[in-house]
């Protein structure tokens, strides 16, 4: 099964003056398991994009199916819908509202009307996985944890619901870069783990050409771009800076060693691996000067 | 322009203890300096800043701006006069509903003549280039242009010294470049003193002057090609360095002659390929 989006358009405040076309016939499969980033510029149409996936938003027009299911036919499908697509907002931390984590990481799943120990197991399952293990954080008030832990406590809210696809918009963003290692190493142990599909919104370059195994890029409530991060990075006929976008910082970097006449891997991610590469591309050129 | 001798401030936790946000802070910011402040979630960033134009005045110790002190109610509206602050979140700093009346928003308090308002406004938009925008609906702007009218209502107050605190965490990359070359010109032709919180390597560089926090405490302070040739201290910090310093780092490893403070592509281009 999959989350199926047709002709889908969306349209803020229609019919008043501030109608503005978010979306303009979208068509998008997202399959299980995937790991897709959405990358474009602020207001390019990401977070409507995104409240479609679990019926937060309806489209003006086009038809959205989670797993077979129609969003728009029955109220009763979208409860069920919303359980399968997990959203962590930005900033989820202004969401965390209990006295303990344990109790605010049970909300979803009491809602569901789970029996207490099925409650109790996903609690301590979802924070296991998030790296705050139940024993030592669970009776801890959730508001005394540093930024990103607060973060990591909003995303075990959502896990606790085992959607089959995890959406998260800009999780990184205000975060130390400590913080966001942390919350991007999380989210990875988190799809090797379960085997949920990851919808990734951000503006961090870095991250999504690192981890995404497919990348949309999104301009003016469009998709101009669908497909693997380094034929998007490594395109030189592609202006990203007109949808908003840069090169991540290393491949900009090696960009500039290339124009210099050093014949380096742009692909390369790492400094290690980049570290190498100027190396022996500097051996093959047998003298020191380029 | 702006210093603080032994500043503390003490915030108290649910519990009623006490945290030292700030521990015995000593800093002096010149006019005209451009520091970068960088440094873990809750190592007290914010909390500088938020002292630096009276928000927040000193549990310990004293700050002083403009040879003004802080504690000092009466002088309070002059130092907001001089210190402006622009916030990470551009929807929470915009008032008016039009560009223009939202930089004139401050002017207007002053209780200035009105040619002298516009005249302010004009020269505030031209700076952070927004002019061509001055009769839009703020909603309509993008993040990186909601955050120069944000600029542009500091200027027009006449402010000498922008504090910025996270001005690019919620922008888009180039919304954070629009930003940040707003912030430097205005360093450079106006000479503006500019104290810019980030958390992004890259734009501190882009600062003359680069001070590292870490638990209530400075610890580093100095130029950019020598703070973050530290790469080992900053990566305990939980930090991190441009991306050019840490292949630099990698290739002085691996036994290459590349230059103590290589922080930048063109300088490690230059170091490989003279």
């Amino acid at each position: 099964m999959s989350i199926v989006l047709e002709n889908v358009s969306y349209t803020y405040m229609p019919g008043t003056p501030y109608c503005r076309e978010a979306l303009r016939d979208i068509n998008l499969i997202i399959e299980p398991g995937e790991f897709i980033g959405i990358i474009g510029h602020t207001g390019s149409g990401k977070s409507t994009l995104v409240q479609h996936l679990n019926g937060l938003l309806r489209p003006t027009t086009g038809v959205v199916k989670v797993d077979g299911n129609d969003l728009q036919a029955k109220a009763s499908e979208k409860k069920r819908v919303r359980q399968r697509v997990g959203m962590v907002f930005q900033y989820p931390e202004h969401q965390l509202f209990e006295e303990t984590i344990f109790d605010d990481v049970a909300f979803g799943p009491r809602n569901l009307g789970l029996e207490a120990d099925e409650v109790a197991q996903r609690v301590e399952s979802a924070l296991e996985r998030v790296g705050l293990p139940v024993s030592e954080y669970g009776s801890r008030s959730p508001f005394r944890l540093s930024g990103g832990q607060m973060r990591r406590v909003a995303i075990a809210g959502v896990i606790a619901l085992q959607p089959e696809y995890l959406v998260l918009d800009e999780p990184s963003a205000g975060l130390d870069p400590r913080g966001r290692d942390e919350i991007f190493e999380q989210i990875m142990q988190l799809y090797h783990g379960t085997g949920m599909a990851v919808v990734l919104v951000t503006h961090n370059m870095e991250d999504v050409a690192r981890m995404a195994k497919r990348l949309l890029v999104m301009n003016r409530g469009q998709i101009e771009f669908d497909g693997r991060p380094t034929d998007l990075f490594h395109d030189t006929k592609i202006q990203l800076h007109e949808f908003g976008l840069s090169l991540p910082y290393m491949t900009s970097l090696l960009r500039t060693l290339r124009s210099r006449g050093l014949d380096v891997d742009d692909a390369l991610l790492e400094a290690s691996d980049v570290a190498a590469s100027i190396q022996s591309a500097l051996q093959k050129k047998r003298i020191p000067q380029c | 322009m702006l210093q603080t001798n032994d500043l503390c401030h003490t915030y108290l936790n649910e519990n009623g203890e006490e945290l030292l946000a700030l521990n015995h802070v000593n800093i002096k910011i010149a006019a005209g300096e451009f520091v970068a402040v960088i440094g873990r979630n809750g190592s007290g960033k914010s909390t500088l800043a938020k002292h630096l134009n009276a928000l927040l005045t000193p549990s310990a110790g004293a700050c002083i701006v403009a040879g003004m002190d802080t504690q000092d109610f009466s002088h309070i509206w002059d130092i907001r006069q001089t210190v402006g602050m622009v916030f990470q979140n551009p929807d929470n700093q915009i008032v008016a509903s039009i560009v223009e009346e939202d930089v004139a928003f401050g002017p207007e308090n002053l209780g200035l003549p009105s040619a002298e308002i516009v005249r302010r406004v004009d020269e505030a938009l031209r700076l952070v280039g927004m002019t061509e925008y001055r009769l839009h609906g703020p909603h309509l702007l993008s993040g990186g242009q909601k955050q120069r009218v944000a600029i542009a209502g500091v200027l027009a107050m006449h402010s000498r010294c922008l504090v910025l605190d996270e001005p690019t965490a919620m922008l888009d990359p180039v919304g954070r470049k629009e930003v940040l070359e707003s912030v430097c010109r205005l360093h450079r032709e106006e000479g503006i003193t500019v104290v810019y919180i980030t958390h992004f390597m890259e734009e501190a560089v882009a600062a003359e002057r680069v001070v590292v926090m870490d638990a209530g405490h400075i610890i580093m302070d100095g130029p950019p090609n020598e703070v973050f040739t530290h790469v080992e201290e900053i990566r305990a910090l939980g930090l991190d360095v441009p991306v050019a310093a840490d292949v630099a780092m990698q290739l002085r490893q691996r036994g290459m002659d590349i230059p103590v403070g290589t922080i930048t592509d063109e300088g490690l281009a230059a170091a490989i390929c003279p």
